[in-house]
């Protein structure tokens, strides 16, 4: 399947083995015991309600579940596991369905390297509707993440003010991670019905997918689990996000970081398919290793790599798709570290099929956007397409004939075979492979041109607009929360 | 009639196609057409556009290899005709190329030959393994302007060097220009051994060329 303007990887050819079926079943195994005698805090009185429906230990005073693993296990079989993210441009919708990896732009950032001035500065709107135009026009991304935080707007409807900002800069699929109250997510549920017609529309096209965070260790926020409900409810496909980190929120071994992070995101998962059985829902991660000298949670590191590949067997496992953290640096610019994190954590990602990749443009832990990094993290992205398509082995690409005529010695730049392939072949927009004296003269690296790239599409991008009642009666739904 | 088959030829440099441009000069010939013409309404037009093509990016280095090698046989067809005719194509310089004596690699020289005479210079490539005598010998034979030089192996490049050195002694520079390349050619080998141009690729090594002969941009 192809899509508009979206580059995408499907069919792949590399396979990477990262847990035996054993070490799953291992894993799962904790997992259910976790949830059974440790349990996870829902504080939400309507999810403990639920639980207590289904049959859960429920501590009210605690808000901990304890739940036996059949409830567990037959709920997660009424997840679906194929479903699409429908897209405002319907060519642009984006299958879920093991077979295609999907690139996303990263959030939700506080900062933003700004695109003209190149000075540090505290994010605002207009970033957001920004990086959604160049989001818009860059085949790599498929989908949005609200990027970076629109702080210039009041705080209970920033959300809303964020969804409203990407969907009037693009035609692409929108998944917020920003919105985690019932008020927000009722009025993001409106905004997004009104896009596709209405409320009943949202099951067959939901153009809005929600993240949300769980609270580690073996914990969800009150707020998120609310809006999910309501989003399951409506058919909004969810998903449950653990960052599990070895050592602070997470054990220090990554087997049992897994089976923390796994029994927040299940367990979440489990009550989504108690409430609204079928609902589309998906599984969400970005464990990692914290930093022993300052604890910071960064993301990147060989820790991380290997969580970005095991993830996806588990949520296989569960046979639900997955939204994958990659990218992630706590690299300050664009540099070594960045690119090196960066590719490492996409391609283990990648290699594995995580249907949803998480995401381009940051530095610093995802605090801070840069619009070259952005462009530079779509081109590891292209590296990661171009691999996974492997090696092709045929008459044509063994090309006899060709060398026959070529012989030993001469070369192969005059050759029709060798024109008809060479679009074949990788065409970096960022990798310096000039002479040295013109680079020299000029001392400009992929950053520069990054940069320069991601101005020009702001400059000359115009994305179909969103109808302009629409977008009025958006800001209507948006002042009606407002304070 | 003449217009389209200005264009065709045009076309047959653009698709690099050789047995097409070979035909369509001996159709330039057989309808009685000035070679010349044919050179420079028809196929150079074709060289001009797939070079400013790649220029901006668009056109890649097989095509441009493709494009001069279809050029170079065109032209070995209209050549004798123009001699017939007592004209002879004006050329940007006689070049003669080799890579030097005891190195075997010629990738990168033989590029710089298809980029030469898709520009309009008179190439002579002598091949690999080649000693300074007969370098030499063969300039002064076709009283080129230019010996072009490669060497890939730091242990031949110093070959480069003798070169010049036996051409100073027999008083030919300036006379005759010398210009170096290869993977181990450096600016500061290029300035050490007083060479005078030196290029890290072949598109590079057109610009210095047309400099040396005084025709550059």
């Amino acid at each position: 399947m192809s899509h508009k303007n979206i580059k995408t990887i499907s069919n792949p050819k590399l396979k990477l083995e990262i847990l035996t079926e054993e070490d799953v079943k291992k894993i799962h195994d904790a997992t259910l015991q976790i949830i059974e005698k440790v349990g996870v805090r829902f504080p939400s009185k309507r999810a403990l309600e639920i639980w207590e429906a289904h049959g859960a230990d429920v501590n009210h005073e605690k808000k901990i579940v304890r739940v036996k693993p059949q409830i567990i296990e037959d709920a997660l079989k009424k997840a679906p596991p194929a479903y699409k993210l429908a897209a405002r441009d319907p060519q642009q919708d984006l299958q879920l369905d093991g077979n295609h990896v999907h690139l996303g732009t990263d959030g939700c950032g506080v900062e933003v390297i700004d695109i003209h001035t190149g000075e540090k500065r505290t994010s605002c709107l207009q970033d957001v509707r920004d990086i959604a135009r160049i989001a818009d026009a860059t085949e790599e991304v498929a989908f949005h993440w609200v990027p970076v935080s629109a702080q210039d707007t009041p705080a209970e409807a920033r959300g809303l003010h964020e969804i409203k900002a990407v969907w009037e800069n693009s035609t692409k699929h929108l998944q917020t991670e920003s919105i985690y109250n019932v008020e927000e997510a009722k009025a993001a549920i409106e905004m997004a019905a009104l896009i596709v017609g209405g409320k009943d529309k949202l099951r067959e096209r939901p153009v809005l997918s929600l993240m949300q965070c769980t609270a580690p260790p073996l914990g969800h926020d009150g707020g998120s689990l609310d809006a999910a409900l309501l989003a399951a409810e409506v058919g909004i496909p969810t998903g449950f996000m653990t960052m599990a980190a070895c050592a602070t929120t997470g054990p220090t071994t990554m087997a049992g970081n897994l089976a923390v992070g796994n029994a927040e995101v299940i367990a979440g998962t489990a009550l989504l398919q108690l409430a609204y059985p079928g609902a589309p829902v998906f599984y969400a991660a970005a464990q990692t290793a914290s930093d022993l000298r300052t604890g910071a949670y960064t993301g990147g590191g060989p820790e991380d790599f290997l969580f970005g590949a095991a993830t996806n067997v588990l949520a296989d496992f569960y046979n639900i798709p997955l939204s994958m953290g990659a990218f992630a640096t706590g690299a300050k610019e664009p540099n070594w570290q960045a690119g090196l994190e960066g590719a490492l954590s996409s391609f283990m990602a990648s290699v594995v099929m995580s249907d949803m990749l998480l995401g381009c443009g940051f530095l610093h832990g995802s605090r801070i956007w840069s619009f070259a990094e952005m462009m530079m993290d779509c081109e590891i992205f292209s590296i990661v397409h171009k691999m996974m398509e492997g090696i092709v082995v045929n008459d044509e690409t063994l090309a006899l004939d060709v060398i026959a005529a070529v012989g030993p010695g001469s070369h192969y730049l005059g050759q029709k075979h060798t024109r008809n392939h060479m679009r074949e072949l990788f065409m970096p927009q960022f990798m310096d492979r000039r002479p040295y004296s013109e680079w020299e003269t000029k001392k400009d690296d992929a950053r520069d041109w990054a940069l320069t790239r991601a101005r020009k599409v702001l400059k000359e991008h115009q994305p179909d607009p969103l109808d302009e009642k629409i977008s009025k009666e958006m800001g209507r739904i948006i002042k009606s929360v407002e304070k | 009639m003449t217009e389209e088959l200005f264009k065709q030829m045009a076309q047959s440099i653009i698709d690099g196609d050789s047995d097409l441009s070979v035909e369509l000069a001996k159709k330039a010939i057989e309808i009685n057409m000035h070679p010349l013409e044919a050179i420079t309404k028809g196929f150079v037009v074709g060289v001009n556009y797939i070079g400013d093509q790649f220029g901006l990016g668009e056109a890649f280095l097989p095509e441009l290899v493709m494009a001069g090698e279809a050029m170079k046989a065109a032209v070995a067809v209209l050549e004798p005709e123009l001699i017939k005719l007592g004209s002879a194509r004006e050329t940007m310089g006689r070049v003669v190329l080799a890579t030097v004596e005891g190195d075997i690699h010629e990738i990168g020289k033989t590029l710089v030959g298809t980029m030469l005479s898709a520009s309009g210079f008179e190439v002579t490539d002598l091949g690999v393994d080649q000693p300074a005598e007969k370098i030499i010998g063969k300039a002064l034979e076709i009283d080129a302007q230019i010996i072009g030089m490669s060497a890939l192996l730091t242990t031949t490049m110093v070959r480069q060097r003798e070169v010049i050195e036996e051409l100073d002694k027999e008083g030919l520079r300036p006379r005759i220009k010398v210009m170096v390349g290869g993977a181990p050619i450096t600016r500061d080998w290029f300035q050490k051994i007083k060479a005078d141009g030196y290029s890290e690729d072949a598109v590079g090594a057109v610009k210095v060329a047309k400099e040396l002969v005084g025709k550059g941009d």
